[in-house]
């Protein structure tokens, strides 16, 4: 067990620093590097701005530049925000939690149903609503998700007027209650691509539970449908899930992103949209950091879980 | 070297639409109905504007904000009384192309690298998909709109950059279908008989991979389309006055009250064209799977 946590950290370090290099490569982009909102500045001369790249350390080699990069990426010194002369890391946290609610509760709502349509597709295969679950599961799939949210606030907030169309809370209003009401639309968007991707996972893998010998077995020796579903095949069949949860974080992460724009939801996709508007390079480069960290952190987590539970993953 | 090219035991075909494969696309009926709708939004595209009485720029000052069917403006107009039929084909065109394009370019791309990988392995084959694991890591609606931002955005740029950011899974199937393939016996004899690494890779390994990078490909189409819409959506895609599906939807959240068939008429069509394509993209699996062929 040891030397497999060992191994997949080595991995996720590798590609932590080949993350970091198309990040940096990323940032060497942008017209003008670097300097590109300085050169922008009204009375700056050419003078200026060398000065500034050398204060900056722009004049060093490439290879330098990307070192001293990702040294101060290790220590938490992400550079500071062009907007407010904040430092990135702490504009970043101040909007996370409100992401990770959103996500979280996303998650949530996609593994329950997605569990569920999975399973029941899975047992009664051919059925209407299986066959229902996989187009519909195909359409939700195509349909973008501001769209979807579009309607949904079409819906929901303007024509019913149950639910309200964005932000987090009423000003004045903090009760828990209060957030419970703002995050449903949200997170309900969110789930959609989720839940379609969940259930068609769910159904696969317990059509490969299904068949398996111990469950003819527990068939055979006269358990219920019902147990035989509990206690051998959602287990066995939600093992290979938790990779997948790892692998669902970047659709997530960016599904968040547009859901967060359509519900002026205060989270890390409004401000990378926002620090965009502005050409607050340091926090967009910060975000794409941040974002893809996240990405491996989900990743590693997800495999360590399974190896955790599945003894039959340590052992080879 | 042209001796290995044709293998000689390939059984005769009789017509294309006889082929086990095309009876078995032709039976999955989403499928079809996916081609059909593809047919018909490509067709409405490009014909289309034509017969309309109004072109996708003309200004109907007086008819602002018209719901549809109020007199020619058969889809109703937008806050500046252009004809939102009109906008909606012309967009097309650009949505659907820009997502064909894409397509291309990130195939081509995808599979270059999946073929080189996947033949070479070792460490060439390790650094190479260490790279796309690690483009993977970045969300890529993150990575466009930050690439996307930088760049000067003009069609053919978005559609280099969304190639740039959905290449990656195209590699990962090319390359594990090579590496299986590498072993089996006709490479052998391919590499026995003293072909070059290139001839090896792309006319013997890659045409035996064809199955699944179609599927691929056709479902990168979709993918394309709907991140194309997202991008230009957000802002920072397609520019007005050119009309794409995305940036139609870009003003429409203000308008929800007074002009929802502003987000509604769009939309669909978006979801109507990537519905469509990603039913292709399934009967072709089904059609393509090797695995099905040997019973």
């Amino acid at each position: 067990m040891t030397r497999y946590i060992l191994n997949r950290l080595g991995q996720s370090l590798v590609l932590l620093v080949l993350v970091s290099m198309i990040g940096f490569a990323v940032l060497n982009l942008a017209p003008g590097g670097p300097l590109s909102q300085f050169a922008l500045t009204p009375g700056m001369t050419q003078a200026d701005l060398d000065r500034i790249s050398a204060q900056m350390g722009l004049d060093r080699p490439l290879i330098v530049q990307y070192a001293d990069w990702f040294w101060r990426l290790l220590r938490g010194d992400w550079g500071r925000s062009f907007r407010d002369g904040r430092p990135v890391l702490d504009v970043i946290s101040g909007h996370f939690g409100a992401t990770l609610l959103l996500m979280g509760t996303a998650t949530v709502i996609s593994v329950t149903i997605g569990t569920w349509v999975g399973i029941k597709g899975a047992t009664k295969r051919y059925s209407i609503f299986d066959y229902a679950a996989t187009v519909g599961a195909m359409v939700a799939l195509s349909i973008p998700t501001f769209w979807f949210g579009l309607v949904a606030i079409y819906i929901f907030s303007l024509k019913l007027g149950w639910l309200p169309a964005g932000n987090m809370y009423t000003v004045g209003d903090g009760s828990l209650l209060d957030y419970a009401i703002h995050l449903i639309m949200p997170a309900m968007v969110l789930a959609l691509v989720d839940v379609a991707v969940w259930s068609r996972y769910m159904r696969t893998a317990t059509l490969e539970v299904i068949n398996q010998d111990f469950v003819r077995t527990a068939r055979a020796k006269g358990m219920t449908q019902r147990r035989v579903l509990m206690k051998h095949v959602v287990g066995n069949a939600l093992l290979p899930m938790i990779t997948l949860a790892g692998l669902q974080v970047p659709t997530l992460l960016g599904g968040a992103l547009v859901t967060e724009t359509v519900f002026t939801w205060p989270g890390m996709g409004r401000l990378f949209l926002d620090s965009l508007g502005y050409q607050d390079y340091p926090v967009v480069m910060g975000l794409l950091m941040f974002s893809a960290i996240l990405v491996l952190l989900g990743n590693l987590a997800a495999d360590l879980l399974t190896a955790l539970v599945d003894p039959r993953i340590r052992l080879t | 070297m042209s001796v290995s090219a044709t293998p000689a035991t390939r059984p005769a075909r009789s017509h294309w639409w006889n082929s086990r494969t095309f009876r078995r696309f032709a039976r999955h009926r989403l499928a079809v109905l996916g081609v059909v709708m593809v047919v018909i939004l490509t067709l409405a595209c490009i014909v289309g504007p034509y017969l309309l009485p109004y072109t996708d720029l003309y200004i109907d000052l007086r008819a602002r904000f018209s719901p549809p069917l109020t007199g020619y403006h058969f889809l109703g107009t937008d806050p500046l009384g252009r004809d939102l039929a009109a906008r909606l084909l012309m967009a097309g065109r650009i949505s659907m192309l820009v997502g064909f394009a894409a397509m291309v370019l990130s195939t081509l791309i995808g599979t270059t690298i999946g073929v080189v990988a996947g033949y070479y392995g070792g460490r060439i084959g390790t650094v190479l998909m260490r790279f796309v694991d690690s483009v993977l890591s970045f969300p890529s609606i993150f990575l466009l709109l930050a690439l996307a931002a930088f760049i000067k955005p003009s069609p053919i740029m978005i559609t280099v950059i969304i190639a740039i950011t959905s290449w990656m899974e195209v590699a990962r199937i090319v390359e594990t279908e090579v590496r299986s393939l590498r072993e089996r016996d006709f490479i052998v004899a391919a590499r026995m008989l003293g072909l070059s690494h290139r001839w090896i890779m792309f006319r013997e390994l890659l045409p035996n991979a064809m199955g699944p990078i179609i599927v691929a490909a056709t479902l990168t189409v979709a993918r394309a389309i709907l991140l194309e819409a997202y991008v230009s959506f957000l802002g920072y895609g397609i520019q007005p006055p050119l009309p794409s599906w995305g940036n139609m939807l870009n003003g429409a959240q203000q308008y929800l009250q007074s002009a929802p068939w502003l987000a509604i008429v769009p939309g669909v069509a978006i979801a109507l064209a990537v519905t469509s394509v990603n039913f292709i993209g399934d009967g072709l699996r089904d059609a393509l799977d090797a695995r099905s062929d040997l019973n």
